[in-house]
């Protein structure tokens, strides 16, 4: 699938498609990861199908079950001057890398005073709801959020995804790109091929006066359908899709705040600790004064992600949850 | 295996330039540090010279060394300009870093010191991937990765090792094998009997070779870049070697038995070279003498150089986060 010939595909279609067109409009970009080449099948996700086929074994590498050889191996070859994109499975199999990542990736332009940078991006998918319990599907965002050095970045649809993605692996930091399992198989509208969305430039996605959610992946699902519910009960809702989470685009959540008075945010990370937290402060650091009511935060339970079907439907941040938290606001 | 002969009388007396230039850098740290004059944890080099000094001379300017906090060997070795290098030290702007990274971090880029990392073993999943680039790019470029015995142990060593044999990369994992890793001593640390056997586990050419004789090392390093160089893979070569000031500057030694610095003392490879190189009619005292004196001449006005300039202004705590400005 190499170019769009659909106005519909998922998002696990426009990844393919943008790290397609990445490599064939740029040389440098390269691919690794477990079993991402086509004659492992392509990806866990089919998100690599085909491109070994089309750019070779050399620039579309297969690695052993090893994250900190395939981070590694990332970073070197940032170094020198590619744009490699490395695939970790899931989210949770990064903690085995984490020295690549926070030690080196991240510190490397600022301990050699600019002299190296490592334009790399890590790819990696995770969610709940599948039932891989609890090493499976963390969203772990916020720790990189939290390094200086990195940007990450979190789409909720195809198109963005596909823009989003491009920005990244053309951007002269590293990237951590988290692709929500549940929107690989989600429907949407196909990108504009060869368009980058910026990074950190968060979209408006829904206008209203009552109250603003401000949420990112797959969690942006469960958002928009509380916001149409609650426009129903004449709950006007403003949605904003953070897309990226650093750099944070304030501007556009403290423009839409300062409209409407109240600001939920809502991920599938736990709250305490989290992204949401660092919104809160934020807004209420500008915006004191001018809130109707505090801000709200919606996660996942303090807990590992549970196996059982009746605790993982709870331990996401549910649509019930959600629109308790825009009631509560509204009192 | 081409039969390797020792190095002619010019490549040898490089080793020595090299290697003197390495002990005194090491001798005037130390000093300064004493005198107040640099503030920074030091991690000496002294008695692992000739390891890097006759690894260095089999390579081009543009193949790429990547060490560790213990690195400052393996960075005179390579050829890195003194007055930044001291500076970066000294922690001052004009450093290699711009004083951001320090005495742990020591870079240069264009001297192909791309990584100089604070973390035991991270340095051999790095050097894979300048090893992968440089195949991609054709441009026959070797990457030689330092690290200590201790770094053996370290899971990153081990998916490196593996990665890079099937990779078939372009590496010389160099472990400069000076028998401590911190204050715990080889046996008490490392179940293999030697490092090397630790190629036989993942397919990959092991050569071990006496990291204190400069003939050897520099027989054994040729070799290792050459198959590199030629698409023969990696290898993992072993040089044996001894660490005369410890871990960290202060440290006592407690953990090493007299018996054994004694002899390490005794057979310092330094003054060893020095008399094996007259010996053998490489040269005169009055040569070598000369080699030592014109590195302490060049060293001092690196220092000079380095005391006399500026600390970075604190702005730079906004730069080179990202590549945009962040602002303080």
């Amino acid at each position: 699938m190499n170019e769009v010939k659909k106005k519909r595909m998922n998002m696990s279609q426009a990844i393919n498609l943008a790290l397609h067109d990445a490599m064939e409009q740029d040389d440098s970009v390269l691919a690794l990861g477990e079993d991402i080449a086509d004659r492992e099948g392509g990806g866990v996700f089919k998100c690599t199908a085909g491109l070994s086929e089309k750019f070779g074994t050399d620039r579309v590498k297969s690695t052993p079950i090893a994250e900190q050889a395939i981070m590694g191996a990332a970073v070197g070859a940032a170094l020198a001057g590619m744009r490699p994109v490395a695939e970790i499975m899931l989210m949770n199999f990064i903690t085995v890398a984490m020295d690549q990542v926070v030690n080196h990736a991240a510190k490397l332009r600022f301990m050699t005073g600019g002299q190296t940078n490592v334009p790399l991006t890590i790819r990696t998918t995770t969610g709940a709801g599948f039932g891989t319990g609890g090493q499976h599907a963390d969203y772990l965002e916020a720790w990189f959020a939290h390094t200086a050095g990195m940007k990450v970045v979190a789409p909720s649809n195809p198109a963005d995804a596909y823009g989003l993605l491009l920005s990244c692996i053309f951007d002269d930091d590293p990237c951590l790109f988290i692709e929500g399992l549940p929107l690989y198989f989600a429907m949407g509208d196909a990108p504009v091929q060869g368009e980058r969305i910026p990074l950190g430039k968060a979209k408006v996605v829904r206008q209203g006066s009552h109250v603003t959610i401000v949420s990112y992946s797959r969690t942006m699902v469960e958002v928009n359908q509380v916001a149409q519910e609650l426009e129903k009960q004449d709950i006007s809702v403003e949605v904003i899709d953070l897309r990226t989470i650093s750099p944070l685009d304030m501007d556009t959540i403290l423009d839409s705040v300062a409209k409407t008075g109240r600001l939920v945010v809502a991920h599938e990370a736990q709250v305490d600790f989290g992204v949401g937290a660092e919104i809160a402060t934020r807004v209420h650091r500008e915006l004191f004064g001018q809130l109707k009511a505090p801000v709200a935060r919606v996660g996942a339970a303090r807990s590992p992600v549970p196996f059982s079907k009746a605790l993982e439907d709870e331990f996401i941040p549910t649509r019930q949850r959600i629109t308790d938290a825009v009631l509560d606001v509204l009192k | 295996m081409t039969e390797l002969t020792s190095p002619d009388t010019s490549v040898l007396l490089e080793i020595y330039r090299k290697a003197t230039l390495i002990k005194i850098a090491d001798d005037r740290f130390i000093e300064l540090i004493k005198a107040g004059q640099i503030a920074s944890p030091y991690y000496s080099p002294r008695g692992q010279e000739l390891v890097p000094s006759a690894i260095s001379v089999n390579l081009r300017a543009d193949d790429y060394v990547i060490t560790t906090y213990r690195g400052i060997h393996d960075q005179l070795a390579k050829g890195i300009p003194l007055k930044p290098f001291v500076a970066e030290f000294m922690g001052k702007a004009t450093g290699t870093c711009k004083g951001k990274g320090g005495p742990m971090h020591i870079t240069h880029l264009a001297s192909g010191l791309p990584v100089t990392t604070g973390i035991v073993g991270s340095g051999l999943p790095i050097a894979n991937g300048l090893a992968w680039a440089a195949l991609l790019k054709k441009s026959g470029q070797v990457t030689v990765v330092n690290f200590g015995d201790g770094a053996s142990n370290i899971g990153a060593f081990h998916e490196a090792l593996n990665l890079a044999s099937v990779w078939n990369l372009p590496v010389v994992f160099v472990c400069q094998n000076n028998g401590y890793a911190e204050h715990t001593k080889y046996e008490y640390g490392t179940g293999a009997r030697d490092i090397v056997d630790r190629a036989i586990g993942y397919g990959m050419h092991g050569i071990q070779c006496n990291g204190n004789d400069a003939v050897d090392m520099y027989c054994a390093a040729r070799e290792a870049i050459e198959r590199a160089r030629n698409g023969q893979g990696p290898t993992l070569l072993e040089a044996k070697t001894f660490r005369f000031r410890g871990h960290l500057l202060g440290d006592d030694g407690h953990y090493i038995a007299k018996e054994i610095m004694d002899a390490a003392v005794a057979a310092d490879p330094m003054p060893a070279f020095n008399q094996w190189l007259i010996a053998e009619g490489h040269a005169t005292a009055e040569q070598l003498q000369a080699i030592e004196d014109e590195n302490r001449a060049q060293f001092e006005e690196a220092v000079e150089f380095g005391l006399s300039s500026p600390y970075p202004d604190v702005s730079e705590l906004g730069r080179d986060v990202y590549a945009e400005e962040t602002g303080v």
